[in-house]
């Protein structure tokens, strides 16, 4: 079942309720706004009355798949059912009807919770302060980096390159590159792990800091990661923690406690905040002593029994985010803390760890698992196997959207050829994990009995195989101004005025 | 004109005198799967050998594309914009990517088309 564009459902007489007329004459719009900025005839928007309006929306919205629904194994993005209590402490009224521009005296609840909410995440992650501005992951590493730059500018430094490894999600070099760094790549290991001789090579005083995904995005611990934090030390750079896959230890180690001097978390992946689908995101950067004084402001302080907000800190890289950050995420993170404990994160963590080795070892022989486990939260397969029956990562990720489930991260981390990768959480039962390894099992036998009918799937889903090279092609070449192609499928007739 | 050379970062380069005219290999095009879109220099530019000059995007991932050589860009196929799938379809031939004045020596771990095949054995 497919749902038409609001578009092509437009009928032209339609409308939703009508407002009564205003009661204070309309200003001409050319007289507020300048000429050129002014459209010469209204924008052609749907016309549909109310009623169509809601079931056009409530079908698509049943059309959508979430993590409420079914299993999402996507690997390396942490993906974690959101409890609906978290849902109910943020929906309080002492929250929901506050605004940022009161008297910090009226809203001590608020910061009260971002100030427990940082100390929380302290002992979690085992540093000294936390921001929770940043918006998002990637804004969190831009965060840490400008602290990093700032840190090593009071010292008269002025350190131009940041290290990432190869198996590094985008961001990092991104973030990097958007801080004015240059990026360089450093080599992985055979066994999937930074190689230290690499390392050495690469670090030089030029280095402000080392970006690092521990575990890596392998899913594998980086054992080494103690003389790591000395070498980078030793050349005077940092050591930034990215904290993508803090799911897979938390309460067991502490990436303070491996050297790291800037850790960044991920509320909407670790604290099951919502994830997708515009979140929004939450950051929060933690760091060491050293870079405290560089923290974004301002900062929530307790001041005799009071709490404060901290605007008077002059080494600080300033806001990196309007108003306290996406502060309705703050009470989400805080209350899974609270109905976690500290036993309960830590045995979070040990049942995504073990569940992702089950996973991991139900996997092995169906398709190839080119690392040695065990695995931390997550795992790396690959289709390779598959390639002499014309079968790829693609064919198997569209195969499992067939047999109801979310496909895993596929093609990444790039280090690995055809790789697929899983991260199954530790909410789910052995049962969905089986279900899951018993559908891999029947696509792979697919795959060698009767690759042509894997190659058409999924079609009993509302859309089938979509052209992805077609359109990717079509859309830079429109951009590019070589067609004048349109991207829509709608296109408003000639003669349809509004 | 002596046979390609190779990078291991999957470039080809066919040198001829002072000129050189580089591409991605077929083995990198296979790996990477319907070349979508690419990002290149504009003539004119230096470059370093080893000095990422652009980007290839397929519908699986985005891969830097590095010089083999230093030198200047003399000439970029622009063909390319509009038919991005002429480096799967011919990559050594109509989907070559830069034309390049070379200044200095060529690089001593440019790999000839043996030892390079023999290098994406192991990568397999």
């Amino acid at each position: 079942m497919t749902e038409p564009l609001s578009f092509e459902k437009s009928r032209p007489n339609a409308h939703a309720p009508r407002l009564p007329d205003a009661d204070v004459a309309a200003e001409e719009l050319d007289r507020v706004l300048p000429r050129e900025v002014l459209r010469s005839r209204p924008p052609t928007l749907p016309r549909l009355s109310e009623p169509e309006v809601m079931r056009h929306y409530s079908k698509l919205a049943s059309m959508n798949y979430s993590i409420s629904e079914q299993f999402y194994p996507l690997g390396s993005c942490t993906m974690k059912y959101n409890p609906v209590a978290n849902e109910a402490a943020a929906a309080l009224p002492g929250f929901t009807a506050i605004h940022p521009y009161q008297d910090e005296e009226t809203v001590q609840g608020a910061l009260e919770l971002m100030w427990r909410l940082e100390h929380a995440l302290c002992a979690v992650v085992g540093v000294d302060r936390v921001t929770l501005q940043p918006a998002a992951g990637a804004h969190g590493e831009w965060t840490a980096l400008r602290m990093i730059q700032a840190f090593h500018r009071s010292h008269g430094e002025a350190r131009t390159e940041v290290l990432v490894p190869d198996s590094a999600h985008g961001t990092n070099p991104a973030s990097a590159a958007l801080s004015g760094f240059q990026v360089v790549e450093v080599a992985s290991a055979p066994d999937g792990r930074i190689s230290l001789a690499d390392l050495e090579a690469k670090l030089s005083p030029r280095v402000a800091a080392l970006m690092l995904t521990n575990p890596n995005t392998l899913g594998l611990f980086e054992r080494d990661i103690l003389d790591i934090a000395e070498l980078v030390h030793n050349t005077g750079a940092k050591l930034y923690y990215d904290g993508a896959n803090l799911n897979a230890f938390m309460g067991v180690c502490r990436p303070g406690d491996m050297g790291f001097d800037a850790v960044h978390m991920n509320l909407h992946k670790t604290f099951t905040t919502p994830h997708g689908g515009g979140g929004p995101g939450a950051g929060p950067v933690g760091v060491k002593a050293e870079l405290v004084p560089f923290l974004p402001k301002p900062t929530v302080e307790r001041l005799n029994g009071q709490l404060k907000l901290d605007f008077k800190r002059p080494q600080s890289i300033g806001r990196v985010r309007s108003f306290y950050g996406n502060f309705g995420m703050l009470v989400r993170a805080y209350t899974y803390i609270l109905a976690m404990g500290g036993d309960g994160l830590t045995q979070a963590s040990m049942d995504a760890v073990l569940s992702a080795n089950y996973l991991r070892k139900r996997v092995e022989g169906l398709l190839d698992v080119p690392h040695e486990g065990p695995c931390m939260h997550e795992f790396v397969a690959s289709a390779r196997n598959l390639a002499p029956n014309g079968i790829k990562a693609l064919d198997v990720a569209k195969g499992l959207l067939e047999r109801d489930f979310y496909a895993p991260t596929i093609y990444f981390p790039l280090v690995v050829p055809e790789a697929i990768m899983v991260e199954p959480t530790e909410t789910e039962s052995k049962a969905t994990l089986d279900a899951f390894a018993a559908a891999i099992k029947e696509i792979v036998q697919e795959a060698k009995e009767q690759p042509e009918k894997l190659h058409n799937e999924p079609h009993s889903l509302p859309v089938g195989r979509l052209d992805e090279v077609a359109t990717a092609r079509r859309i830079n070449a429109y951009l590019q101004g070589q067609s004048e192609d349109p991207i829509l499928r709608w296109k408003p007739a000639p003669n349809e005025a509004c | 004109m002596a046979g390609r050379l190779y990078t291991r970062s999957h470039e080809w380069l066919a040198v001829e005198g002072k000129t050189a005219t580089a591409g991605i290999t077929d083995f990198a095009q296979s790996q990477l799967g319907d070349v979508v879109f690419l990002e290149l220099p504009n003539p004119g530019r230096k470059l370093a050998a080893g000095e990422s000059f652009g980007v290839v995007e397929s519908v699986k991932a985005a891969s830097d594309l590095y010089s083999p050589v230093t030198g200047r860009v003399t000439a970029v196929n622009d063909k390319l914009a509009g038919k991005p799938e002429l480096i799967n379809s011919d990559p050594y031939g109509d989907g070559w990517i830069l034309k390049l004045e070379l200044s200095g020596e060529l690089p001593r771990d440019l790999m000839d088309e043996a030892a390079y095949k023999q290098f994406t054995e192991s990568q397999k």
